[in-house]
This record gives C-alpha cells, structure tokens and sequence, in this order.
C-alpha cells in the first residue's frame, strides 16, 4: 500500500459482515422477546435492542453501499475517542445526579419518594446511580482513554477498522439497557454486576471485542517495548472479561424473559460475587485508571516516569494480589474464617503495591512543581493520584477484621468509596479530558483556565464534605450499635442511629451536589472548546501534538524502528 | 531494535541524576531511578506478618478442611463464650427478676435498676416499632404510657400480653374477635349507621333519639364492650364512652371498624425473647405512666 | 524476574498470559475449596426450599432492591446477637439464588425477621413507612397492593431454580401454581398437602385481599418466613465443625 503513497485514504471494510451477523442475531431474539416475552418487562427492551439493531444495520448497509468506511492507516484513529469523551461527560452528569437525588432521598424522605412511581425508590435508582458513574462515567472514560494511549505510545492506528466503533456503541447500548432495566426493576442484585443475562450476553460480545481490538493494536505496534500504561489498560480488560463470564452465571427462567436465578447460592454465591466486587474495584477502577496516569501525568508534566522498576514489581504485584481481596467484604459472615483471614492479610500486603503507583505518579511529578502551580489541570491530575494513596491506605485498615467489625455495613464504606471514586478515579478523568479536548479537536487550549481552576476547587470542597460526613456518621453509626450502657445493656435502638444520621446526610447531599456543579463546569467548558471560543484556538497541523506517523512511508519519529514482533 | 539502540536512547535526568532506560513512547522515557527502600521494607514486613497470622489462624484450604491455624481461633467460639460470659453476669438479677412480684422488684433498687435499663433497651428495637417511640401509640396500637388498658395494667396482665401476644400464633394468647358486621352481612347499612350514631353518642352525647342503635348495642355489643359501652378487659374491648381511640374518633373510622371488625396483632414473644426479658419489659412498660 | 518481565514486554500475548495467569490463581484458591470443603455448609435440620409464594416475595426484595439498605447476615459479635437474634449460619442461605446477605445497613439487618410483626403491620409499613416509624429513611412500596401475580406463570421460576440445585421434587413443581394459592388461603382444601411440602411455611391472607395474589403477599410471606426455619433450641452451635 505503502507503494501508491498519493492514496491517502483507504477504503477497509474488512469485519463489516461479521458485525451485521451478530446485529442479526440479536435483531431476531429481540423480535421473538418483543413479540413472546415471557414478561411484561422484557418487551421495552426488546424493543430498545430492535431498534438499536435496525439502526446498526442500515447504518451498515449504507456506509457499505456507499463507500463511507474510508480511513487512513497511518493517521490515529481518534473520531471514536471524541464520541468516548462525549459519552463521559454525558453518563457522568447523569450518574452524580442521580447520586444527588438518591442521597437527598435519604436526607428528605417526606418529600422525595413517591408511592406510587416504583422507579423512583432508592432501591431502584442507586443501582442506576453506581453503574451509570462506574459503567458509564468510568467505563467510557476507560474506553476513550486506552484507545487514545495505545494508539500513541504504539505509534499505530487502532486495529480493527471499524470495530472500535463497535466497541463503543455496543458498551453504551449496554449501558442503556442496564440503566432503564434498574429503573423497572430488572435486576440480579449482585452489586456492580446488576444487569440480567441477556444484558451480560451482549457485554461479553463487547467487552471480548474491545479486548481483541486492544491486542491486535498492541499486536501491531511500531515500539519494541510495550509501555507500562497497556500494560495496566490489558490486565484491566482481560481481567474484568474474567470476572463478568464466572460471577454472572446464571439461569434465565425462559429466554425469552428478564428473570435469571444465578448459578451458585449462599456462600459460594457471595464468594463469587464478593471476588467479583472487589475486582470490578480493583481492576475496573484500579489498574484501568493506573495506566490513564501513567500516560497523562509524565505527559502532561512533561517528565519521564520515575521509576521503571518500581512499575515493574507494583504491577505484578499489584495484579496478583488484588484477586485475593474480595472476601474482605464478608469478614464475619457465614463464610468460613479461613477465607476471611486470606482476604485480610492480602489485603494488607496489597497496602505498598498499590501505593507503588501513587509513589511512581507523585515522583515523576516532582522536578516539575513549579508546573503544579500554574497549570490548574496537573493540580488536578496529583490531586487524584493523592486521594488514591489515600483510598488505598484506608482500605487495607478496613480491612483489618476488627476494624471492619465496626465500619462494615456503615456509612464508614461509602466515605471510603467516595474517596476513590470521586477523588481518585473523577478527577484523574477530569484531568484526561482536559488533556484529551484540546488535543483530539486540535485546540491550543481549553477555552478557560479559570474555569478549570474552579472545577478543581468545587470538586475539592465537594468531596471534603462528602467523605468528612461519611466518616463521621460511618463511626458514629458504627460505635452506636454496639454501645453498651453501665448495666451492660445495649444504649441505642436502631432507629436511634437512623435518626443521628440526618445532618450528615444533609451534609453529603450538598458536597454531591457541589461535585456535580464542577462537572456542569466541565462541561461548558469542553463545549466552548469544541466550539473554538476563548483561549481554544485552532492549532495547525503541524504542533507538536499532532505528531503522526507520516503517511507517505508508515514510519515515523525515530526512523530506524522496525515492528513490534 | 538492537542494544545499541536503546544505548543511545539512554540519558542522565537533570532533576533527579537518575539515568534512563533507553526506551520512549510518545516523548515520555522512562527513568532507571531504584525503588524506594522504605517501601520494599514495609511491603517484606507485610510480608512476614501476613504468613505469621496465616499460621495463627484459620487460613489455609486443604483437600478436605483447612488450616485451624495455631491459636485455635474462631468466631463463633468466641462469641458463644461472650454471650455466655454476659448471661453468667445478668444471671443473679434475671433469676430474681423471673421469680419476683412487682412489689418484691420496687423494693430492690439495683434489680429495678437492672430491670428498667433491660426493659428499655428491648423496648426500643422489638416495640418501639409498634407502639412508637416510648410507647406513644399509632391508630391501632395502644399507647402505652397512659392509664388506658384494654386487657388489664396490672404487672401479671402485662407480662401476659407480652408472653403470649394478642390474637398471636400461640396456644395461651389473648383472643376476642369482634365481627365483621357489615362485610359478613350480620347488619344492613342502615343498622351500622345507627350503631355507628350510638357509639359517637357515648362519648360526645347529644339529644338525638337513636332507638335502633340503642337496642342493636343492647343486643349484640354489650357482652363484650359491657352494658354502658366502658369495656370489658376479659374481651379486651377498649371503653367506648371516653375520647380515647384505639383506632380513631371519625365517624368514618368508627363505622370502618364495625364493618370489617378489627384485629389488632400484638405477637407473642415467648419464642423470641427470654423470660428474664419479658419480666424486665414488663416492668419497663407498667412504669410508662398507666401501670396498676 | 526481571527477565521474564522484560520478555513479556516485547510479546504482547505473552503479556496477556501472563495476566492471565496471574489473576487466576487468587480465585481459584479461594473459590473452589468452598465447594468441596464439607464443613463449609453446616449441617442443620429443617432448611426447605422456599414456597412458590415465599420464591416469588423474594423476587419482589431482589427486584426492589431491599438488599441496598437492610442485610440479612447476623455477624457473630454480641451486640448483633443481643439485637438480632443467633447469629447466621451458611446454611440459610444454601437455597439462595442469588445471596442476599447485603452489604449496607442503613435499614436494620432482617435475617431473623419472621414472626416478629403482624402481617397488617407490615403491610402498614411497607406501604406507607413514616405512617408508623416517622423517623424512617425507608422508600413507600404501595403499589405492591395493586400488582397481581400470576400463579401458574410461577412454576417455570421453581423448575429454572431446580437447574441451579434447589431440591424441587416434581411434586411441588407440579403443585406449584396451587400451592402459591394455598399459602393465602388457610381454607384452602390442600392445606395438609401444602404444609407437608413446605414445614413452618406461614398460611394466611397477608394483605387482607383474599381475591388476588398480590405481590404484597408474596413479599409479606417471605419477610414472615426469614429465620424461622432451624430452631436454634436443638443446634449445637459449639460442635466443633460448627465453629468455623
Ligand atoms: C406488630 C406490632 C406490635 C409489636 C411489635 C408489639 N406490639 Fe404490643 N400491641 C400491638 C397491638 C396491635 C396491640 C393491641 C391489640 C388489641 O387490639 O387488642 C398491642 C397491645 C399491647 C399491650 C396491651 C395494651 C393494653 O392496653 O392492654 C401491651 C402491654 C403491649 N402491646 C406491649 C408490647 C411490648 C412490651 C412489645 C415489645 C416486646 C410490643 N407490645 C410489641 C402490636 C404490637
Ligand atoms: C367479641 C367481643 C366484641 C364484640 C361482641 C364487639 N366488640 Fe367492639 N371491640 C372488641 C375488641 C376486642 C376491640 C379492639 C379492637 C381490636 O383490636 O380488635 C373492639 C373495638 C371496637 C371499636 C373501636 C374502638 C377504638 O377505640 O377505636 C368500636 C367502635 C367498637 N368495637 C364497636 C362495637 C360495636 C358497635 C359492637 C356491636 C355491634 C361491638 N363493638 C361488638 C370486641 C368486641
Ligand atoms: C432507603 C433505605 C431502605 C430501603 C430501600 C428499604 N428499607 Fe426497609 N427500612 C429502612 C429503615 C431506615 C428502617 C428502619 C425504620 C423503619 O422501621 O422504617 C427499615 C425497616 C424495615 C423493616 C422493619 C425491620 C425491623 O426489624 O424493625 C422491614 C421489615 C423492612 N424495612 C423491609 C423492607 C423491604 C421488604 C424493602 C424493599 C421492598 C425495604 N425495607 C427497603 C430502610 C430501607
Ligand atoms: C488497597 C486497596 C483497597 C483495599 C484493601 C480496599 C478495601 C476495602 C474494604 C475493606 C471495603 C469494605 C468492605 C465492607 O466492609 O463491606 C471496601 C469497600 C469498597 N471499596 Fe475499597 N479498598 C481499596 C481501594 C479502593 C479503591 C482505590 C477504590 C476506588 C474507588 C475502592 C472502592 C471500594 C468500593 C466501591 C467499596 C464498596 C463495595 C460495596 O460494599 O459495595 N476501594 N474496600
Ligand atoms: C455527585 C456525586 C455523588 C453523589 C451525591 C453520590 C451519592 C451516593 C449515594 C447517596 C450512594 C448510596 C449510599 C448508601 O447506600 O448509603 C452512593 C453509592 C455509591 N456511589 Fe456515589 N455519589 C456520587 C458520585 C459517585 C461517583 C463519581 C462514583 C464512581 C466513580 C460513585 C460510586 C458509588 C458506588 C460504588 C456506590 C456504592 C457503594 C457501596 O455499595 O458500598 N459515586 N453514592
Ligand atoms: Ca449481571
Ligand atoms: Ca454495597
Ligand atoms: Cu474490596
């Protein structure tokens, strides 16, 4: 090809026909559900996937016939990665919403539950909020950044034509179908993994193809080494296909229902579950979002990485650890204690791996602190990698049986929770968009700095109050329990301790809601970008930024490479 | 890629004097800087603690079992032993309690003491729900704190509602069941209304002659809410002439109840709670405000 | 080490082997024991599978999401026990698909529910929750009332669990459109029939409508059955396979 070097665009349509095939298929189930579903549930989203499919495949046929699946090998594949940051920041105001109104519930229940809209219950809408700011804030934001990294530090356009594009819809297909699902009650209960089989069907074809997509880029990479970032990003996606296929196998009552009864049962079941759980945590949110810092924080600070050593050993040992964890989250429950003490003392060995990515994402930092100062999205982006460290410090202490003997079943977890997720896995998302914008849409910069300085203060207040309250009435509701008054009889009834929760729920709605406005900020200031208002102002091509391979030789940069293998 | 090649790539930091590997991806290297020592340390110590408690405690799957490690350590064994060790402490005064009259409890001050801080933590996790906080009452769920009983105030009635409920799944509970008059078609609509007139004429009397109701009362209600309509504790039939509603003053409400007649619940807690509890609940309860 | 390391980052499916690899071994340790080790389920009398109405509750609580704020796992640990009663054994749970131990109590822990409140209580509570406890955060559920369920679409929910390993016998898969009508219905003629298959299954018209099986029956006789089925008078809880 190389050969006729005036041909700048390529026509590709190599894996179209295996994508109509599975449209296909699907189209047919969804038509059969539709028509027999053996509830009344199934039907809306029969429908949703007909129509999704019906969409696909004229798209398909149309782009086909017309010759619309045209691209360039030697340029990055970057128009997915746009849709991906859109998608972000799209789940992301919908999923913190929906976290605003589900702890406003808790805080005022007289006024924001209505009896007779089912949907609306916290019950229903807090498996909506975790999976659209997990699944669809992070998962997008996953999606967009590895396709960004691998492209860039493999120097080569992603593999698979037009099955990134795939990736992406199918994930956001997926996304919607598990979200209104929640909404009418469709559910497995098994946190983080909610959605019923048919759903989970449809993400493996997905999240297998999004894995297949990852390798073969990686396959064909013009760098000899493979960068540390994919070496995160694969453990990340290949784990968590892992995870998916064993915790969510399940009986569906007929298929053409909603209804599954999973396939173990009591402790097994949580077991599995809880392996799952905690490595939806570890991987998902872990070492997923650990190789978005090991490419935008050296990037963005412009320094090399700190040490390749220490990225060597926290690697593996981070990866090899962190599946041993889970039964942390059932210490003293019926699960035998023996599986309890590998889930603590794991836990705690996974303490100095996990903080060896912190360690490595603060030094490469360091001799570039005058930029911390000035440059309000590095702030961001140290910000993150800070509340990390934090997170996983205070998670090997919860673990600790004694200790998780008072914060398990509290408020104490979810301040946990929040502080990875609002300050770890948000903000280090935050940062990569802001770095992403302007270089996908080949700005100068974002259209305001200042703007970007108050996200970054917003989403700090927001989150202190969050996790100070959490903490707070987590012990507070922990210690009350178990209280004891001078005759030795318990101090407090239940209902007592549900009551002492109130201002701190109050308290937690308002940081929410201040995290949330941060992200209403970022949004209007990804939309000015876009638009080219402000300082966003357009680069030529030839920035730096822009570096590509050059299209008339595949080569590029460092002329004497030759392919990865 | 030969080895020169990441040779030449290599240089030395300025920041840091560390060297570099050699290797780049777009324009970020790599340093060669040593992992830190504190953090190798502390991750060994880890380490070494982990595989101490390991041996410790139960830990280790085997074919057909596991380690029990060497402490012998287990939960459930020591929990039984806790709540043992906190029987062992209650047993003087629970013994007591079970035997004692109300009289013989009044006049020890520890064992009333014990007694009332017993009563009032079960009260609020097992009642409280029920019956509101200390005791308040809801439509259909007596208030405890006044001197208004339907089957009886006295330390032995109360002791005995809580043992065995009312209307409960038990063999000795309380039971008294008003019919359903108007569902089971005992009365037509215009004879509950009249009842319904009689029963708002006890306690807020006015001049309206009411003949029907006054014999349809006579006839079919006095054997249990008695002949002047103040109740009657054998049939826990609350007294229906003074403003105190079990279920509500509204005429729609009073109607309502002799339509469908009711069945107020109270669960037996025999099964549930220990006697010593139910002594002390019991004492906690007649100490509200209305005990006899 | 390092070696290996430096092999692997030139050969991307070496890479993704050795991940893989990796990652297997913590689940495999620890997840495959718990079926095969013999006293991880203790030995009790009296666990049954659940009635087609208790089966069909239950699914009300999964798709309701009760499991978000009330656990139903009694830890050992005294204050739990005081409160809630014995502590839970695996056991109880040996019928669940899936588990519904929670992990969150911003709702008390119910797993020793049953029996404790009348069923017009709970039907009082679970439609209106601040009519009888005003301090409770806990979400209204009236519509319950209305939402009818299907007896004989039920069966196929026994044979998919009996799939998965809860021991249906054809007879009550056969009975189980008229033994879910049986459980409302104490005149019901197969009542004897009902409590041979089902011991200690509660028989009664929970939600004061005798036409229909709402779902608010089917979830009142799922919170009245919780717990209720070992009697704890005759577990010995220091045998020492028990004490794990
Ligand atoms: C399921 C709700 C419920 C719970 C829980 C409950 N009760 Fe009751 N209780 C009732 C009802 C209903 C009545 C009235 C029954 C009737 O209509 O006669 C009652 C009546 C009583 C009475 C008799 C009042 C009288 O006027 O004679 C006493 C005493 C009492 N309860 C004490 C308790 C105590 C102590 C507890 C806790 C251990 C408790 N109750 C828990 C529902 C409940
Ligand atoms: C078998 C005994 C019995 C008979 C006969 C009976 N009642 Fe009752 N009544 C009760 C009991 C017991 C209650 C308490 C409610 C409950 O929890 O069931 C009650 C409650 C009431 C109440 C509600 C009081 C409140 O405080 O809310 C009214 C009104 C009433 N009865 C009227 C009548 C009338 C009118 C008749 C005759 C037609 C009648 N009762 C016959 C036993 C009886
Ligand atoms: C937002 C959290 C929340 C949800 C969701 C929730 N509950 Fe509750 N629940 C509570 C709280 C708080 C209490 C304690 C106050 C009260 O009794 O209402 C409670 C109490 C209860 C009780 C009384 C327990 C006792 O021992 O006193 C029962 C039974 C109950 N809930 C059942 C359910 C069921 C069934 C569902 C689902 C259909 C559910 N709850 C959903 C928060 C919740
Ligand atoms: C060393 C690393 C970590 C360890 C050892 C750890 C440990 C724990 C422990 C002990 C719990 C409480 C379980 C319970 O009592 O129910 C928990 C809960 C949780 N942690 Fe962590 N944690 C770590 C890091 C993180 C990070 C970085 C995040 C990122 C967001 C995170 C997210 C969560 C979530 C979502 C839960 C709640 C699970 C649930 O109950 O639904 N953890 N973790
Ligand atoms: C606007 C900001 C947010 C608010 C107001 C908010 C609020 C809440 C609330 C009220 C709960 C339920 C807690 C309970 O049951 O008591 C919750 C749970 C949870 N949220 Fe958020 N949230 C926010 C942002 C996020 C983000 C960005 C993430 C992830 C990236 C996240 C992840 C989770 C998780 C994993 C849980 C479940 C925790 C558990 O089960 O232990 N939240 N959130
Ligand atoms: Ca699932
Ligand atoms: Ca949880
Ligand atoms: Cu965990």
């Amino acid at each position: 090809m190389s050969e006729n070097s005036t041909t700048k665009s390529i026509v590709n349509n190599y894996g179209i026909f295996p994508i109509i095939l599975i449209t296909l298929i699907g189209f047919v189930w969804a038509v059969l559900a539709a028509a027999r579903g053996d509830d009344p549930v199934i039907a809306p989203h029969a429908y949703m996937f007909m129509f999704a499919f019906a969409l696909a495949i004229f798209a398909l046929v149309y782009g086909l016939t017309t010759n619309k699946f045209v691209n360039n090998p030697y340029e990055y594949d970057d128009s997915v990665i746009r849709a991906g940051i859109i998608a972000t920041i799209f789940w992301g105001i919908a999923g913190m919403l929906v976290g605003v109104i589900i702890a406003s519930q808790l805080a005022f229940p007289k006024f924001l539950y209505f009896e007779n809209l089912p949907w609306t219950n916290f019950g229903r809408m807090r498996p909506l909020h975790t999976s659209g700011v997990i699944f669809g804030f992070c998962g997008n934001a996953l999606i967009a950044t590895s396709f960004y990294i691998v492209q860039r530090t493999c120097r080569t356009r992603l593999a698979g034509g037009l099955w990134p594009w795939f990736v992406f819809w199918g994930y956001n297909l997926f996304l919607v179908i598990a979200g209104t699902g929640y909404l009418m009650g469709i559910t497995e209960s098994r946190e983080y993994a909610e959605p019923e089989w048919y759903a989970d069907i449809w993400l493996t074809i997905v999240w297998v193809t999004y894995l297949m997509v990852f390798m073969m880029t990686l396959v064909k990479r013009k760098e000899r080494h493979i960068y540390v970032a994919n070496w995160f990003l694969l453990s990340f996606i290949v784990t968590i296909a892992m995870l998916h296929l064993v915790n969510n196998l399940s009986m569906p009552v007929s298929f053409l229902g909603a209804k599954s009864y999973s396939a173990f049962s009591g402790v097994q079941d949580a077991m599995t579950q809880w392996w799952y759980g905690h490595n939806a945590v570890g991987f998902f949110l872990t070492t997923g979002f650990l190789g978005m810092m090991y490419y935008f924080i050296p990037k963005r600070a412009e320094r090399p990485i700190w040490s390749y050593k220490l990225s060597i050993v926290h690697f593996w040992t981070v990866i090899f650890i962190y599946i041993w964890a889970g039964p942390h989250h059932l210490h003293f429950t019926a699960l035998p204690q023996w599986t309890q003490t590998m889930g603590m003392v794991f836990s705690i060995m996974l303490w100095m791996p996990s903080w060896g990515g912190m360690i490595n994402g603060l030094m490469t930092i360091s001799g570039a602190w005058d930029k911390f100062r000035t440059d309000p999205v590095l702030r961001i982006l140290v910000i993150s990698v800070a509340f990390y460290g934090m997170a996983t410090f205070e998670g090997p202490l919860m673990a600790i049986r004694y200790v998780n003997a008072l914060s398990h079943y509290t408020d104490w977890t979810i301040g946990h929770v929040h502080a990875g997720a609002l300050g770890w896995n948000g903000m280090i998302t935050f940062g990569a968009i802001y770095c992403m914008v302007p270089w996908l849409w080949k700005k100068k910069e974002m259209y305001s700095m200042r703007l970007v300085e108050w996200h970054f203060w917003l989403a700090l207040i927001g989150i202190s109050f969050y996790i100070a309250a959490m903490w707070i009435s987590g012990i507070m509701q922990g210690v009350m329990w178990r209280t004891y008054n001078d005759l030795g009889f318990l101090e407090y009834s239940f209902i007592e301790t549900v009551m002492a929760m109130k201002p701190f729920y109050m308290i937690r709605a308002l940081g929410g809601f201040l995290y949330l406005c941060g992200m209403l900020v970022l949004t209007w200031n990804v939309y000015m970008t876009i638009k080219g208002k402000g300082e966003a102002l357009s680069l030529n091509e030839d920035e730096p930024f822009a570096r590509k391979p050059d299209p008339a030789t595949g080569l590029a940069l460092a002329p004497t490479l030759v392919a990865g293998e | 890629m030969s080895a020169d090649n990441e040779e030449h790539g290599k240089f030395i930091d300025e920041h840091s004097g560390e060297e570099s590997t050699g290797h780049e991806w777009d324009g970020i290297a790599e340093l060669n800087t040593p992992m830190p020592r504190w953090w190798l340390g502390i991750m060994y110590a880890s380490i070494i603690w982990s595989i101490i408690y390991v041996i410790l405690m139960p830990g280790i799957p085997l074919l057909n079992g596991y380690t029990k490690g060497t402490l012998g350590f287990s939960d459930r064994a020591r929990v039984t032993k806790a709540v043992e060790k906190m029987h062992a402490e209650r047993s003087v005064f629970s013994q007591k309690l079970i035997g004692a009259n109300l009289e013989t409890i009044q006049s020890d001050p520890d064992l009333l003491r014990f007694a009332m801080a017993q009563g009032k933590s079960l009260f609020g996790d097992n009642c409280e729900t029920c019956h509101g906080a200390s005791g308040r009452g809801f439509p259909g769920y007596p208030n405890l704190n006044d001197d208004i009983w339907l089957w009886g105030g006295s330390y032995a009635d109360i002791r005995q509602t809580i043992n065995y409920g009312i209307r409960a799944d038990h063999d000795d509970t309380r039971l008294s069941l008003m019919a359903a008059y108007g569902r089971d078609e005992i009365f037509s609509r215009t004879e509950i209304g009249a009842l319904t007139d009689y029963v708002i004429n006890l306690s807020t009397p006015s001049d309206k002659p009411n003949t029907l109701g006054t014999t349809l009362f006579a006839e079919n209600c006095t054997s249990c809410h008695g002949d002047l309509g103040k109740g009657t504790r054998e049939n826990g039939a609350p007294d229906l002439t003074d403003q105190d509603w079990l279920y509500g003053g509204r005429r729609e409400t009073i109607q309502a109840t002799i339509f469908n007649g009711r069945k107020g619940l109270m669960p037996n807690w025999n099964e549930r709670l220990s006697q010593d509890q139910i002594a002390a609940l019991s004492v906690y309860v007649h100490s509200l405000g209305g005990g006899e | 080490m390092s070696k290996l390391h430096d092999f692997m980052e030139k050969r991307s499916f070496a890479l993704l082997f050795g991940i893989l690899a990796v990652v297997s071994v913590g689940g495999l340790v620890e997840i495959a024991p718990l079926f095969f080790i013999d006293s991880t389920i203790e030995e009790v009398d009296g666990m049954r599978p659940y009635s087609p109405l208790e089966l069909a509750g239950r699914d009300v609580y999964v798709r309701e999401g009760c499991y978000l704020c009330h656990s139903q796992m009694v830890r050992p640990l005294r204050d739990e026990i005081e409160r809630y009663g014995h502590y839970s054994l695996a056991a109880e749970s040996m019928y669940d698909h899936p588990f519904q131990w929670g992990s969150k109590r911003t709702g008390p822990d119910i797993a020793r529910l049953g029996g404790k409140y009348s069923d017009e209580w709970h039907v009082l509570h679970l439609s209106d929750p601040r009519a009888v406890v005003p301090e409770s955060v806990m979400p209204p559920y009236k519509f319950l009332l209305k939402n009818k369920i299907n007896a004989e679409r039920y069966t196929k929910h026994l044979i998919a669990n009996r799939r998965v390993g809860v021991p249906y016998t054809d007879e009550m898969i056969k009975m189980a459109a008229s033994d879910m009508k049986t459980q409302i219905n104490p005149d019901a003629d197969d009542f004897d029939g009902f409590m041979a298959r089902y011991p200690k299954a509660v028989v009664r018209n929970f939600d004061g409508n005798a036409d229909d099986i709402t779902e608010m029956d089917a979830l009142v006789a799922y919170l009245q059955m919780l717990g209720t089925l070992i009697d704890f008078n005759e577990y010995e809880a220091t045998k020492g396979e028990n004490e794990r």
